[in-house]
């Protein structure tokens, strides 16, 4: 029997704490309005939609959540998350941009770097150009989410033929005692001849509760221009990250981009690549390692719009416990997108029986005259390998361990930074 | 140094060695020769270690020890060393990686401190000369993309690294060409002393040319069924192995 009286859903709240706080959020109101509409026509996606039925963020939202964006933490706790000593660093508490607590001062000329609310206030027109122009609001109900109810974020401009040798480190940090759910969102944009090197981390300290947070950045990189970007999620056990990221490259620019996984309780990655003229080149490079409960869905779209475009995808794996970890590329080759070069890999170690791997290339090749391929592996770790290091006295353990090294060893050494390469490294280490 | 009474192994239920005795003491070679399919390379993977191989009958004692209870690991780190005959690619391992964690750890075994990095160093310099390693392969993933020809030379410098005490090559010749084998064969003889001994697994005699058996022993069927010194393998390489199938089935 159906009960008469129905508790209110998270959509619910999520729509009236829209309606209470949309008038003190920044900007364009009518663009907000427009992104909730179109979340409450797609709504929380369940076990139904096809694009989220190994993510059951339905599920994990079932519990009361709560929307306050408020600084929690001791500035002391943020300190040692800037793992890089030589870098722009960039705070995101909750979703809000700490200018106190990041390290901005002396940025070369052509660097920008201030909160979301800070460029609209300061009508800056670039700003104005490309802020919420890629990421659609009709594709995913989280963008629309996104779009709708975020508070802030940073906004990010390298000027024409600036080169940043320092990294941007963008860090972003939870810290809640209440569940919560939170909407950070960015802006990064590097225009024509320039180069930039940006880096995301997602962290959480000093929290005790469960934190959602609906992250999306959006990277336009513009014609001749070289960005090289990285992601590192490495949440606490507590942590929801649904993270959009948004990119749309110009004229024989270069994108490269690592995504690395290494906690948390449900990361689900949408990466989208838009390649919208000639000559461009992009790599997308992931690492996920993967134990207990956790779940991490690694969603990945290339599109080819024009031709002589060649794009490299490389996702990698390591999966333990009964954690669950999901790769689907899509790879779209339209119709004028002919000599494109595409190819994708997907590699996965399972170390546990109750774990699963779901992967899913899915090409969809309009033009002619291109070359593409795709592969998926799933393996244990090979025993004949095991035995071979055991031959030689090494002990199982550090056998597997060497291994599984060896095996991330691909991705982690696409990392051009190498203070980075070294922090990723010890982190694996601490992993296996 | 070693001592094999008796023993028997199945694999998936089929009966592969049937009662091998042998014994080997220190500074001897032992050629073990034999058709296909007649245990050799059984031989060498029960003595190290493979689990697959299960032991249904008889013992094997190296230096007072109960091999067959030590672990693959254990083995090698008491002086036991399998060249093998098919070495395994390991990419994303490097060479230099590898084998400085594989001597660490026989180190630690030991209750030894780590080995200096200059001394590991010094070590790798010489032992690369011995077998005329390339340098730039030693600094590759283990076997990765390595001929056969190099992979057998690897096998012999990991052997020249750790330095064992009872060194098993399994087939090693095979698929040399002579220049290499000579190299191998060169690199073997510089690592013999009197405290040491080897088991030369082979189905030619070519090998024994360069590299000479104090023993030669005959396989066949699980057994070792004629043994005798250098001149036995002269004989069976130009009569053949049908001669022993006749001798040891007539």
């Amino acid at each position: 029997m159906e009960t008469a009286i129905k508790t209110s859903t998270i959509k619910d709240k999520l729509i009236s704490e829209f309606e209470t706080s949309k008038l003190f959020l920044f900007g364009d109101t009518e663009l907000r309005d427009k992104a909730m509409e179109s979340f409450y026509e797609q709504g929380i996606p369940n076990r139904k939609h096809e694009e989220y039925k190994y993510t059951r963020v339905d599920l994990m939202l079932k519990e009361e959540f709560n929307f306050s964006t408020n600084k929690n933490s001791k500035d002391e706790l943020i300190e040692p998350l800037k793992f890089l000593k030589d870098a722009y660093v960039v705070i995101i508490e909750n979703g809000i941009f700490i200018e106190g607590l990041s390290n901005l001062q002396n940025l070369p000329e052509g660097l920008t770097i201030c909160s979301l609310v800070d460029a609209v206030t300061s009508n800056s027109p670039v700003f104005e150009k490309h802020y919420a122009q890629y990421a659609d609001v009709k594709s995913d109900p989280f963008i629309a989410l996104n779009t709708a109810m975020t508070k802030d974020g940073v906004f990010i401009h390298v000027a024409k033929n600036a080169i940043i040798e320092k990294p941007i480190h963008i860090i972003h940090v939870s810290t809640a005692f209440e569940n919560t759910i939170i909407h950070p969102r960015n802006l990064i944009v590097v225009d024509e001849n320039a180069q930039a090197k940006i880096i995301e981390s997602y962290e959480t300290v000093d929290s005790t509760a469960k934190i959602f947070s609906n992250a999306l950045t959006e990277i336009v990189v513009d014609k001749h221009a070289i960005v090289d970007h990285y992601k590192i999620q490495d949440e606490n056990e507590l942590g929801y990250l649904m993270n959009t990221t948004q990119i749309i490259q110009q004229k024989q620019s270069v994108f490269s981009t690592h995504t690395f996984t290494l906690s948390g309780s449900l990361v689900r990655n949408n990466l989208t690549l838009v390649l919208d003229d000639e000559h461009i080149e992009s790599h997308l490079n992931g690492l996920y390692l993967t134990t207990e409960n956790q779940v991490v869905d690694n969603h990945t779209v290339v599109d080819h719009r024009k031709p002589n475009c060649n794009s490299n995808e490389l996702y990698k794996g390591i999966i333990d416990g009964k954690s669950t970890a999901t790769f689907n590329g899509k790879i779209f080759v339209r119709k004028d997108a002919q000599k494109t070069n595409a190819f994708q890999s997907n590699k996965n170690i399972l170390l546990s029986e109750a774990g699963t791997i779901n992967t899913k290339p899915q090409l969809e090749i309009y033009a002619d005259d291109v070359k593409c391929s795709h592969g998926s592996t799933t393996g244990k770790l090979d025993a004949d390998r095991i035995f071979y290091l055991r031959a030689r006295g090494l002990s199982t353990e550090s056998a597997k361990k060497l291994l599984m090294h060896a095996f991330a060893s691909e991705v982690v050494n696409t990392i051009k930074i190498e203070a980075l390469r070294e922090y990723i490294e010890e982190k694996i280490s601490n992993t296996f | 140094m070693l001592s094999i009474k008796n023993l028997h192994t199945s694999i998936d239920g089929k009966e592969i060695l049937r009662g091998i005795n042998l014994e080997i003491k220190e500074g001897e070679v032992h050629a073990i020769m034999g058709p296909n399919g007649s245990g050799k390379s059984t031989l060498a993977a029960v003595l190290a270690g493979r689990s697959e191989h299960e032991v249904t009958e008889g013992e094997v004692i190296y230096n007072g020890k109960n091999l067959l209870d030590l672990e693959a690991e254990d083995r090698a780190r008491e002086g036991v060393f399998l060249a093998f005959q098919y070495p395994i690619e390991i990419p994303g391992v490097s060479n230099v990686n590898f084998l400085k964690t594989a001597i660490n750890e026989i180190r630690a075994y030991k209750g030894l401190e780590p080995m200096k990095a200059k001394d590991f160093l010094m070590m790798l310099k010489e032992k690369q000369n011995l077998v005329e390693l390339d340098v730039k392969l030693a600094n590759r993933s283990v076997n990765e993309g390595f001929s056969g020809g190099e992979k057998k030379r690897n096998e012999i410098f990991q052997m020249a690294m750790l330095d064992p005490k009872l060194s098993i090559l399994d087939e090693t010749d095979s698929g040399l060409d002579i220049d290499a084998l000579r190299i191998v064969a060169n690199g073997v003889n510089k690592l013999k002393s009197k405290e040491k001994a080897t088991i030369i697994i082979t189905h030619y005699q070519r090998l024994l040319d360069y590299i000479i058996p104090d023993f030669v022993h005959i396989l066949h069927k699980g057994k070792i069924v004629k043994s005798g010194a250098k001149e036995l393998a002269l004989e069976l390489e130009e009569k053949g192995y049908d001669f022993i199938k006749e001798e040891v089935e007539a």
